[in-house]
């Protein structure tokens, strides 16, 4: 078996999988829990001043569900921990004591002031923590009071207070950043500046989950009012993914390590984190949704995965697909595929025939001599995928790559040259070859 | 011969078990299994369920108003196509029609459960008697239709929202035909058959009269005389033959007869149920007496039927319904002679069958009897009458039923039938249900540009 044995700035833990900075990491009965479970690592709830913040006493969470009520996605208007400083950083101590194989990082949002720094760090580094994490991205409530994602939308404002960290600290400093920003890079670079060890990635989105269809009001409300909260879970992961990737394989932050973070559910989540730049990753809703026992297939499926991959630890996998993000003007244009259905599978649902007609390119049969039958025109077909995306039989439909001859599309000869939009005649902006 | 003692008697089981042997036999989904159940509708193009459906209702869209818990909207596009989608969606043979034509059989074996999504949809309808429907604006035009069955019934509820009076005579005490009187009691439960019947004619201008019958209180004549245009959805008011001697002494009856009393019986424990049963027949009565007599307490029942599995009239589902109720199904053999002892019981002489080479029915000279307290005959239904037939003698009739063409009109100008009376059918509600619905749309046609 592929060893799960994980160093993070280093941080060791016997896994890649930490639990994030959340409600499951709010007090050492969870995180013993957890522990026992065999997660790898927690970061705990966030930590502020005392005294503590107050959270509503109604709905913190909502879902959106599937019919079969499965959580696609997750909203929660909790703020930090809302108990006493010292209570935590005992529990911290204790928890830190019983396990030390595993990471235990402390989550802190504090002021903008950098006394505030100086004096709240050394005291929690005392309690044998591994590492910092800025929160900068709690996007409701904190961020009315300055704090949170009112730091992490502001690239000044993060560098500014990464530096105030570090300087009163000496274990590693990893800044967590906001997804609500425009360009996740000029971010992570004012982290990186401010001299964070690494950044960890995504927060919560900002959201209203939906209406309440009786009251017109929005769902949920405390007492008739409600409030944005921050969206997660299984909907955020590709908007996280991007985010993660963009980092890895900008210039000037791909040096930065990275904790993967957004609607990590199993295994394969945390191998799209991981193959796309991340070193280690962060779960919150997953454990939310169904409990800590997830742990088991996170790391067996990461494990028989890395197997099956030849692969001896997950250091191997780390980044191993940032070369294949790149942007749209560089993919080659000469590269030609068309849908193709296995009739053998076909169940005739005719989803792609409908699709493709009523929205895309009339690329798919409907009946052929009379017939109810499906099959790509490949006079038509311009390769977009939609087809393959909505057939509801796994593995009927595929894409696949015309090596040579003419697209019957377009009557052009199929050319193994690469040639993409930087130089292609209808480019006003082409760059000679 | 028989020897014993008819044993025939009320009360074989106490009233409360028999009410439960009579409770809903497929208990409708609550909203968890049926937002599940509607989340495996692929929504597929030109959905072969729909193809598959006598009245063509768009099932993949009222499935997917389920998930959107528009009940109303999935209620309506069941509705507009079969007003007696209620009724179908508990009575439907639907793993013959829609569930068999269901793209997931190919995928996985298990078709969507669209009848009980259908029901799912149309119970609360009912239930709060909720008006999706208004009759038109007045034609001027008054329709009669002949019969207060599936046919008749959707007929006249097209006609009026078409903007048609329509007056329905009935020959029965209550409309519903065999809804209220045929149907197993099981699939129709706390008096459905009659709310929905209710439901069909509070979309007003529909004047129902019942216990009046054709060739005996009015005439066809009387009809085109009156009336701007006749439908004729009558259905098959008498049983057939087994063509044997001694069919008529006591103890061999009717399935249908038994049937229709145990509908309207009030109490089903009162009853008389024979110890010893055997049904004659291959369709889906064949199944509906033997199951509901089993369950009215009967110790043995055996269908008899002359063909094999196969060729039963009834589906796969209803022959197994039989036989895990207890019932033996007995092929290939054929009833020769009825006898009855001094003490009642009933001696059914049987003789085996098989195929010829030609693969024409023979009896194959082997014998063997079967002694009952009462024999069902369940061998099919035929026009009543010989006053209808004097009646129906100004038609073209085939085979003993009225010939239409595909818009339900009969050989003469301004008359229209549809339903069990009609050639070419399949004696299903839904088929009833569209011919008249496709009728209703032919003579509203007719009378707008006539």
């Amino acid at each position: 078996m592929a060893d799960l044995k994980s160093e993070f700035l280093g941080i060791h833990s016997p896994n890649p999988f930490w639990l994030a900075s959340a409600p499951p990491t709010d007090k050492a009965y969870n995180v013993n829990r957890a522990f026992e479970a065999g997660w790898g690592g927690a970061v705990w709830k966030t930590l502020g001043e005392d005294p503590p913040i107050v959270n509503v006493s109604g709905p913190r969470y909502s879902a959106l569900h599937s019919n079969e009520r499965r959580v696609i996605g997750f909203n929660n208007i909790e703020l930090i921990t809302d108990r006493p400083l010292q209570t935590n950083l005992d529990e911290m101590r204790q928890i830190k004591r019983d396990w030390p194989d595993r990471a235990l990082v402390a989550s802190v949002m504090l002021p903008m002031n950098e006394e505030a720094w100086a004096k709240y760090v050394p005291m929690i580094e005392e309690t044998g923590a591994d590492a910092f994490e800025l929160n900068f991205g709690c996007p409701h409530g904190m961020s009315e009071r300055g704090m949170g994602a009112a730091v992490g939308q502001v690239p000044e404002y993060i560098q500014m207070a990464t530096e105030w960290c570090k300087k009163a600290a000496s274990i590693p400093v990893i800044v967590k950043l906001t997804p609500n920003v425009t360009n996740i890079v000029l971010t992570a670079k004012a982290a990186k500046e401010g001299g964070a060890d690494a950044v960890s990635l995504i927060n919560t989105i900002n959201s209203i989950m939906r209406v309440n269809y009786d009251t017109l009001t929005m769902f949920p409300t405390t007492d008739g009012m409600g409030t944005h909260g921050g969206y997660c879970g299984e909907a955020v992961k590709p908007i996280a993914l991007n985010m993660v990737a963009e980092i890895a394989r900008t210039q000037e932050t791909r040096d930065i390590p990275i904790s993967g973070i957004g609607g990590i559910s199993d295994w394969r989540d945390a191998v799209d984190f991981l193959a796309l730049g991340a070193s280690n990753v962060q779960i919150c809703t997953a454990a939310m949704v169904y409990g800590f026992k997830i742990i088991d297939d996170l790391t067996d499926g990461l494990s028989s995965f890395l197997d099956d991959k030849g692969m001896r630890s997950v250091t191997e996998l780390v980044g191993k697909a940032v070369p294949s993000v790149t942007d749209w003007q560089y993919l080659n244009l000469n590269h030609i595929e068309k849908a193709f259905i296995d009739q053998d599978l076909c169940i005739q649902c005719g989803r792609c025939h409908i699709v493709c007609e009523d929205t895309s390119h009339q690329a798919i049969t409907n009946m052929v001599d009379g017939v109810r039958h499906f099959e790509v025109i490949d006079e038509e077909c311009v390769g977009c995928n939609l087809c393959v995306s909505v057939c509801p039989v796994d593995g009927c439909m595929s894409m696949r790559h015309l090596e040579a001859g003419t697209d019957p599309r377009t009557g052009r000869p199929i050319s193994n040259e690469k040639s993409n939009w930087t130089t292609h005649p209808n480019n006003p902006m082409r760059k000679d070859k | 011969m028989a020897t014993s003692e008819a044993d025939i008697r009320p009360n074989r089981l106490d009233k409360a078990e028999i009410e439960d042997n009579f409770t809903d036999l497929h208990p409708p989904l609550s909203r968890s299994e049926a937002l599940i159940e509607a989340d495996r509708c692929y929504f597929c193009y030109d959905a072969p369920c729909t193809t598959a459906c006598p009245t063509d209702i768009d099932i993949p869209s009222f499935i997917q108003k389920i998930r959107s818990d528009n009940i109303r909207g999935s209620a309506h596009t069941i509705l507009k196509e079969n007003i007696m989608g209620g009724m179908c969606a508990r009575v439907c043979p639907t793993e013959v029609l829609c569930e068999d034509a269901c793209v997931r059989n190919t995928h996985e074996d298990k078709p969507v459960e669209i009848g009980l999504l259908q029901r799912y949809a149309t119970d609360p309808i009912f239930e709060q008697a909720t008006q999706l429907f208004e009759a038109g604006e007045s034609s001027g035009k008054i329709v009669a239709v002949v019969g207060g069955g599936p046919a008749g019934l959707s007929c006249a509820h097209r006609l009026a929202m078409l903007g048609h009076r329509v007056k329905v005579f009935n020959r029965d005490a209550k409309p519903g035909g065999l809804n209220e009187y045929g149907i197993a009691a099981y699939k129709t439960v706390d008096n459905f058959a009659q709310r929905e019947v209710d439901y069909i004619l509070s979309i007003g201008n529909i004047d129902v009269e019942n216990n009046v019958e054709l060739g005996v209180d009015f005439t066809l004549g009387d009809l085109r005389d009156k009336y701007d245009a006749v439908f004729l959805g009558f259905g098959l008011g008498a049983v057939n033959a087994l063509g044997l001697d001694d069919e008529d002494i006591p103890g061999v009856e009717d399935a249908v007869d038994y049937i229709a009393d145990l509908r309207q019986a009030d109490d089903k424990s009162t009853l008389p149920v024979g110890r010893r049963v055997v049904v004659v027949g291959g369709g889906m009565t064949a199944i509906d007496i033997a199951v509901q007599i089993k369950r009215l307490g009967a110790e043995d029942v055996v269908i008899t039927y002359r063909r094999g599995a196969e060729q039963m009239g009834a589906s796969e589902f209803e022959q197994n319904l039989a036989q895990t109720n207890g019932v033996t199904i007995l092929h290939w053999a054929a009833p020769t002679s009825l006898s009855r002892s001094d003490g009642g019981a009933v001696t059914i002489e049987m003789e085996r069958t098989e195929l010829d080479q030609d693969g024409r029915l023979q009896l194959t000279g082997e014998t063997f009897s079967l002694e009952a307290d009462v024999i069902f005959k369940a061998i099919g239904q035929t026009l009543a009458g010989d006053t209808l037939a004097q009646e129906l003698g100004k038609l073209d009739v085939d085979g003993g039923k009225i010939v239409v063409d595909a818009n339900q009109a009969t050989s003469i100008d301004g008359i229209w039938a549809g339903g069990d009376c009609v050639a070419g059918g399949d004696d299903l509600t839904v088929s009833a249900v569209q011919h008249g619905k496709v009728a209703a749309i032919s003579i509203d046609r007719s009378l707008r540009n006539g």
